[in-house]
């Protein structure tokens, strides 16, 4: 699975303390222990107390590349924040994220294009988040058929179905696993699948056990990513093994280590 | 309508050094099964090691043994011949010898010979031991230090006696051979095991086992081809390249040994070995062979010819 380490977000408040203190020595730490952990690529989020999103996320994006090569997910809201840090940025970058709001696909589709840059777009838009697998489809849909009028290599798109919590939409859980399924066969070359695994468990108290369940049935159903804590070490195990059951590792006494 | 399907791999195959200097080699590399030049960029060619032993071979064919009657019985001679008649680029020194059934040379004169060939030879060499753990495990490291920092790749590992030799080529700046028996599944652990001992990735070859044409040919080639396809797909500890050990394994074939006399609807023996090493060589090419360690002079000018002709349609 193509990992991407969610723990660099201001949203956390150690995070958000080193963002504003400027502690360099904290975050490389963070990005280092997210790499050995296995991450391919890391989240970079300012968090919502953040007063000057883009020069932190400048900061951010200048800090850990010095310590890593890993790609850097640019995860914002604001479209200035991401240009300013796919433009600066010397790591490969992924932009977190587009939707199928048709303002997004015109910003951030040739922004990434310009820059080599993957990009993750949610099934959704202005309406929010959709409430069956037809509906996430039907944008999926639209999704797709920009990016490929663009030109854009579909090897680079990361279609997220929005994962919800399972306290709060219990039934969808199944249609989303089915979504991503369906997401795989929507195209050839196929896009790329990614979920915000943490949300599954929002508000719900064993949240690891939840996450990490999620992930092996995901995988299962073709999920290529996942945004999720890299140090959880009992979820990093689970999905080697699912790797191994799925035939898409080789099998070794020690894979766990692999 | 032509019809085009490319695949794009994920990962690439961890580049190895071999030797220093101006007569170092770069194997692996690779980004796409061997020779598809439109799914990946292959930088690096395979390679012919030529072998030679340091005691003459007592079970080789009698055509074998003619071509080399000159040096069949000094290694460093040999070597010499293999670098300047037949332009070796990379050297395969077996120290049978040290075997305490067929010599038990010492761990001192075997680590002297492999200096004594450096230095005149100065090609990159893959030294491999006499396969008694017990022994290799005194001489191999001795013969490490001999040529510390040259680069060179001492085995074979296994899976049961890797750490002896792992530790010395850590701290001598050599590599080791991965040896596993045609079984993809501790050819992944060995190398897992090698890298915890501390040496990095890019010091370490597969010999994944090989089978000569009719001997298991087809089997050591799957194994090959699965364990490629993985790591191109990711598997960063099955991402190395691969040594095949091809004249040991054809010319063990009967076709390549029995003579004409008693088999004459069979053809001549010479060309019969000749032509046994090349075919099993140029098969283990197409699983993805790096490093193919071969005898016989024609064999070798065949599957040169061969890799000459893959490769020169893809490079531009």
């Amino acid at each position: 699975m193509f990992i991407v380490g969610e723990l660099i977000n201001g949203m956390y408040k150690q995070v958000a303390k080193a963002i504003a203190d400027k502690d360099k020595v904290f975050i490389q730490d963070l990005a280092k222990k997210q790499v050995e952990a296995g991450s391919f690529a890391l989240d970079l989020n300012c968090g919502p107390q953040s007063k000057d999103p883009l020069n932190d996320m400048i900061w951010l994006v200048e800090t850990i590349q010095e310590v890593t090569d890993k790609i850097l997910c640019i995860d914002s809201t604001k479209y200035e924040v991401i240009k300013k840090a796919v433009e600066i940025a010397k790591n490969k970058t992924m932009i977190n994220s587009a939707n199928a709001e048709d303002e997004k696909l015109e910003n951030l589709v040739p922004l990434a294009q310009k820059h080599n840059s993957a990009l993750i777009a949610l099934a959704m838009d202005k309406k929010g988040i959709p409430q069956n697998k037809e509906q996430r489809l039907e944008l999926a849909a639209k999704i797709i058929g920009f990016t490929q009028e663009s030109g854009f290599d579909m090897q680079n798109l990361f279609l997220d179905p929005v994962l919800m919590p399972i306290n709060v939409a219990q039934a969808q859980l199944v249609e989303i696993l089915d979504t991503i399924r369906d997401f795989k066969i929507l195209t050839e070359p196929s896009p790329k699948t990614i979920v915000g695994l943490s949300n599954i468990s929002q508000g719900a108290k064993a949240r690891s056990i939840i996450n990490r369940t999620f992930a092996v049935m995901g995988l299962s159903y073709g999920l290529d990513s996942a945004i999720l804590d890299p140090l959880d070490k009992k979820l990093i195990d689970a999905i080697k093994a699912a790797e191994l059951v799925l035939n898409k590792n080789i099998y070794c006494d020690s894979f766990l280590g692999a | 309508m032509e019809l085009e399907y490319i695949e794009k791999s994920s990962n690439s195959i961890t580049s190895v050094i071999l030797g220093t200097g101006s007569t170092s080699l770069k194997v692996g590399g690779e980004d796409a099964l061997p020779f598809l030049y439109r799914e990946g960029k292959n930088v690096s060619l395979p390679i012919i090691a030529h072998e030679v032993f340091d005691s003459a071979p007592s079970d080789w064919a009698k055509s074998l043994k003619d071509e080399f009657k000159s040096v069949i019985n000094k290694p460093i001679e040999w070597a010499l011949y293999c670098k300047n008649e037949l332009n070796a680029k990379l050297i395969c020194l077996r120290l049978s010898s040290a075997h305490p059934d067929f010599g038990n040379n010492s761990a001192d004169k075997l680590a002297k010979l492999c200096r004594d060939i450096y230095a005149k030879v100065n090609l990159p060499m893959v030294i491999i031991g006499c396969g008694d753990d017990k022994k290799d495990n005194q001489v191999l490291p001795e013969c490490s230090k001999a040529l510390k920092g040259k680069n060179c790749y001492f085995g074979n590992t296994t899976i049961d006696n890797y750490k002896t030799i792992a530790a010395s080529c850590i701290a001598d700046g050599n590599g080791v051979i991965a040896h596993s028996p045609i079984d993809i599944n501790i050819a992944k652990q060995l190398n897992i095991l090698i890298n915890e001992v501390g040496l990095p990735l890019d010091k370490v070859i597969i010999n994944p086992t090989v089978g000569a044409l009719g001997y298991g040919l087809e089997y050591a080639y799957s194994i090959m081809e699965r364990a490629r396809l993985a790591a191109l797909m990711g598997d960063k500890m099955l991402a190395l390249p691969f040594i095949c050990f091809i004249a040991q394994e054809s010319w063990r074939a009967k076709e390549s040994k029995a003579s004409e006399k008693d088999n004459p609807d069979w053809g001549k023996e010479l060309e019969r070995g000749i032509y046994w090493e090349a075919v099993t060589a140029n098969s283990f090419l197409h699983a993805g062979a790096d490093i193919l360690v071969m005898r016989h002079p024609k064999a070798v000018e065949i599957v040169s010819k061969a890799i000459k002709e893959l490769t020169n349609k893809g490079i531009k």
